[in-house]
């Protein structure tokens, strides 16, 4: 008994939760936030790319034009709508409003829904006035 | 800070399978998270072949036939099994209720996983060390506070104060909430969790307390109350079904309200 007790280990947690769909938007809503600054730079480096002549906004062209810059500009796109939706959903509840949990569950699916749709009418706005 | 893998003796290995009696009639695997603080081994994942038809149909009937007739060394807290005294709170399935009111059947999947409240410092098995939760509670003194003299009878209360505290004083502290919380698995020791924060609701809004402003001012920091992210995962599992995500709302609510 002179043996002094072992550490305690730590009980198992991201590894065995079964998600809710609430705990999905809330980090999802975490990542799209940490995207949309890398958003935020890549829509500077536009603006010094116009800035710094036809060259350098061919080349900023090229590379947003190839297939994973469009990739990255269509996470974007769904990233901002995400978080817009999301953010609106953390207005409602900041006024006291939508804490059940199947009505905040029902709010996270609008969120998704929201997103996807909204990404999808961009892009096909996009491609239908030859914007790509 | 965020951490996703557990620590190096923490990890769990894989334990030994103990198979259903001969002659068992309906047979449920039953996944256990086993740890003994007395011997060199991390913990393991223990599986029972349960025959359910000899037991109770809540999980708790299930853990208690595994200790009566398979091993009994496998340790549990338990007491009143009918949900109100918050003892045999765990993590059933991949989500924190009470063993002894949630039926083996509710879970979904062939197996049924039975492990301790998430993110805590584990005793023996499913029973965690509380120390932390208990200390936060009682860190929002929760307790009546007045100056006025006492009446010389009870501190009376309209029915519609009253019924303000409905749907917070039948708290149980099982922790269920807090332990379900990643604010809380990740900033645990300076974000009070869901249960301290619903309890210290619990008094602001008490007609009778005197003391609203100093809660509030307790509760003033970036980490007690503004670690909640509305992540809701408290209000999903409560066993009770309390709302401490919009109690902390609420809360959030009294702090702007008094500045402007």
């Amino acid at each position: 008994m002179t043996d002094a007790p072992r550490a305690r280990p730590l009980s198992p947690f991201t590894g065995i939760w079964r998600w809710h769909v609430t705990m999905a938007t809330s980090i999802a809503h975490r990542v799209t936030g940490c995207a949309i600054y890398g958003g935020g730079l890549i829509l500077a480096a536009w603006a010094v790319c116009l800035a710094s002549g036809p060259e350098a906004y061919a080349a900023f062209q090229a590379v947003i034009g190839s297939p994973l810059g469009l990739l990255a500009m269509f996470a974007l796109t769904f990233s901002t709508f995400f978080h817009l939706a999301k953010g609106v959903q953390h207005l409602i509840w900041d006024l006291g409003f939508g804490y059940r949990p199947q009505t905040a569950s029902l709010g996270a699916v609008v969120c998704i829904a929201f997103a996807i749709a909204a990404t999808l009418a961009i892009w096909a706005i996009a491609f239908m006035t030859g914007a790509l | 800070m965020v951490q996703l893998r557990l620590p190096k003796n923490s990890r769990v290995q894989r334990g030994e399978h103990h198979p259903a009696p001969a002659g068992a009639t309906k047979v449920k695997t039953f996944k256990v998270y086993r740890y003994d603080p007395e011997g060199t081994e991390n913990p393991r994942w223990d599986t029972y072949d349960v025959d359910v038809d000899a037991c109770g149909p809540m999980v708790l009937d299930v853990l208690i036939h595994i200790k009566n007739t398979v091993d009994p060394t496998l340790s549990f807290r338990r007491s009143c099994r009918e949900g109100v005294c918050g003892s045999c709170a765990m993590n059933i399935g991949g989500r924190n209720t009470l063993a002894c009111t949630h039926g083996h059947d509710e879970v979904p999947g062939a197996q049924c996983q039975i492990a301790p409240l998430p993110h805590m410092p584990v005793i023996k098995d499913l029973v965690p060390d509380m120390t932390m939760f208990y200390a936060q509670y009682a860190s929002i003194e929760p307790w009546l506070h007045t100056t006025t003299p006492e009446p010389q009878t009870e501190w009376l209360q309209t029915p519609e104060d009253r019924s303000k505290i409905d749907g917070l004083y039948e708290c149980i502290l099982c922790a269920c909430c807090s332990t379900s919380c990643p604010s809380y698995w990740w900033n645990g020791e300076k974000y009070l969790g869901p249960a301290a924060l619903l309890q210290s609701y619990r008094w602001l809004v008490d007609s009778r307390d005197e003391a609203t402003g100093d809660r509030l001012d307790d509760l003033e920091d970036p980490f007690k109350l503004y670690r909640c992210h509305t992540i809701m995962n408290c209000a999903q599992v409560c066993p009770k079904g309390l709302n401490p995500a919009k109690a902390i709302g609420e809360i959030k609510k009294m702090l702007v309200d008094r500045v402007v």
